[in-house]
């Protein structure tokens, strides 16, 4: 590092302290928010009440974790759901976009700027909410069915334009080479770009699957209360906002009403359903930086 | 065309797929311009030409909405940039490597966690009774907030929170263009004398430029589009106390599809929405093949 000797200035000084300040500073404030409702769902509840939310329990309490688990066949439902219909369409999806992704950047495919315009397009003008509400809902008969959830999150432009841009890297002679030895463009697709392309699908991939974990919108919209399994976060949506299913499984683990520790299991409900996530992500976010460095500039 | 039959059959799936969930609604705005009756359908609601535009101009709601959601994104997008290059140029300063491999894996956390979760977070710490901002204020000998009447304090927490979510996740595409810069040039100032403050207001600075030119004018594009996530887990379904400072464009039409099953308002935003924002991502793409042709999107 210090090939030569290094004059230390204040003015560079002070900046490199500012920047360990800082950068420590900001990182912590995003890790606070986490503690907080980790915090918070092993709190009694009685503590609660009297001291508000803590950084720290100050009385420790698995109450709520115990009434949350007393009645799990809802949890265990819900992320049966989220887990199918994720795995379901990331795996469609990531298929779906890598073949278009390929077959739109082939220099030698005359359509290719047309059907990239009309892909590109939808994010220029849409119909707006209602619309796509009325054709899910009332046309395709879709409400409270898995599907008005799982089919309108399979691509998405902004994917598309990312998978061109990554298997632009990939020589177009080796398509081409595969060509004079006969083989067909789906085969070669699959045979030779797939392989090729690894790192490009995993970043895509978990695009796509922490979009389908974090969806809510859609599920919101479609899923009515009919719905026995909702996805994770429309029934964590449920649980913050109505203190219903506390109450009700509360009720089932034999909990006075007074006694139902309401916030505490908003908490534990939040820890169960994303914590499994979290501890997952530091192993993944290598392909996420990679995915917004090349899909951010070149729109 | 036959040469390359198989290739369109490769692209068929994306343009089924486009065509059903983006293409089939368009012509769907035609609700902004019927007095939309749920059972009679499309076809047999009566027409009412302008009749809901007229409606929304002349209650103010069409006034408020852009404001809101304008002066957003507005906030976001400046504020949001110059932080995320402040925060790209320090993380180029750390030289521990430790250091800054924890920190930023912090700064990515709140990217990857569902609006829900924030709307969560946000409620622990603002909550009256019980939130940490109150506990901390009357420590403090302060009067607590009631935070969740008070629209004028909405628009400080909502770009607050949005800061929070997208700065460390975003800062990365301008740390990937520092990266970009070549070493040589910072290790040949620090030779001939330049110190920190200089290296970066001199070199690092006007290197981010061109970068920083793009991402604004892209993200202006979208200047009518709001975050519905952030806004509704925030503030809340039904919270109409807040809703001078908070509602957007977003908010509104859901709330006129889900809450008052106004059909025909809700569309008539939509429209208003989308043909104003597509005139907008016009004008910033203009720009921008102006400034930089190859970054154009069309």
């Amino acid at each position: 590092m210090y090939r030569f000797a290094k004059r230390i200035d204040r003015a560079s000084l002070a900046v490199k302290a500012c920047a360990y300040l800082f950068i420590g500073f900001f990182a912590i404030c995003c890790l606070l928010p986490f503690i907080l409702v980790l915090a918070t769902s092993f709190t009694s509840e009685k503590a609660i009440m009297d001291h508000g939310f803590n950084l720290w329990p100050r009385v420790f309490s698995t109450f709520a974790y115990k009434i949350v688990f007393e009645n799990p066949d809802i949890i265990v439902g819900s992320y049966v759901v989220t887990i199918a219909i994720t795995l379901v369409g990331t795996a469609v999806g990531l298929f779906l976009i890598a073949m278009t992704g390929y077959a739109l950047q082939r220099p030698d495919f005359e359509f290719r700027n047309k059907i990239s315009f009309y892909i590109y397009f939808t994010t220029l003008f849409s119909g707006g909410l209602v619309p796509f509400y009325l054709l899910i809902a009332q046309y395709m008969h879709l409400k409270d069915n898995y599907l008005a959830v799982l089919l309108p999150g399979l691509m998405s432009p902004f994917l598309i334009i990312m998978m061109k841009s990554f298997t632009r890297s990939i020589p177009h002679a080796i398509t081409e080479s595969a060509k004079m030895d006969g083989a067909g463009d789906f085969t070669i697709f699959v045979r030779l770009i797939l392989p090729m392309t690894t790192p490009a699908l995993a970043t895509i991939g978990l695009f796509i699957a922490l979009a389908y974990w974090n969806e809510w919108y859609n599920s919101m919209l479609f899923l009515s209360s009919d719905v026995k399994y909702r996805p994770l976060q429309l029934f964590l949506y449920n649980v913050v906002t109505s203190a219903d299913w506390i109450r009700n499984s509360a009720a089932s683990a034999n909990v006075a009403p007074r006694d139902v520790p309401l916030e505490s299991m908003k908490m534990a409900t939040a820890i169960v359903v994303t914590g499994p996530v979290i501890l997952f992500y530091p192993m993944v976010q290598r392909y996420f930086i990679k995915g917004i460095t090349v899909g951010a500039v070149k729109g | 065309m036959w040469t390359a039959r198989t290739l369109i059959l490769m692209c068929l799936p994306a343009i089924v797929f486009f065509f059903i969930f983006a293409y089939i609604p368009m012509p769907g705005l035609y609700i902004a311009f019927i007095d939309y009756n749920y059972s009679a359908g499309i076809f047999k609601s009566a027409f009412v030409g302008l009749e809901n535009f007229r409606f929304l101009v002349m209650s103010g709601d069409l006034w408020r909405l852009t404001f809101n959601t304008v002066a957003y994104n507005l906030a976001f997008i400046l504020l949001g940039n110059c932080l995320q290059i402040f925060v790209a140029i320090l993380l180029n300063e750390l030289r521990s490597k430790w250091f800054k491999k924890v920190s930023q894996t912090l700064m990515f956390l709140p990217h990857f966690i569902s609006a829900v979760l924030i709307g969560l977070i946000a409620y622990n710490i603002l909550s009256y009774d019980y939130g940490t901002l109150n506990a901390f204020l009357t420590s403090m000998g302060a009067e607590p907030v009631k935070t969740y009447s008070n629209p004028f304090i909405w628009p400080y927490i909502i770009v607050l929170t949005f800061l929070w979510q997208s700065t460390g996740y975003g800062s990365i595409v301008y740390f990937a263009a520092i990266m970009g810069l070549d070493a040589e040039i910072l290790e040949a100032a620090e030779i001939d004398g330049a110190n920190a403050i200089q290296r970066i207001r001199h070199i690092v600075l006007p290197w981010l430029k061109p970068t920083f030119v793009i991402l604004l004018l892209f993200s202006l594009g979208g200047v009518l589009r709001g975050n519905f996530g952030l806004f509704y887990n925030l503030v809340g379904a039904n919270n109409t106390m807040l809703f001078k400072t908070t509602d957007i464009i977003e908010t509104f039409v859901f709330r006129s599809l889900m809450n008052n099953f106004n059909f025909s308002m809700g569309s008539a935003v939509s429209l208003y929405q989308s043909i104003f924002g597509f005139m907008i991502v016009i004008t910033a793409n203009w720009l921008v093949r102006r400034l930089a042709p190859e970054n154009s999107l069309f």
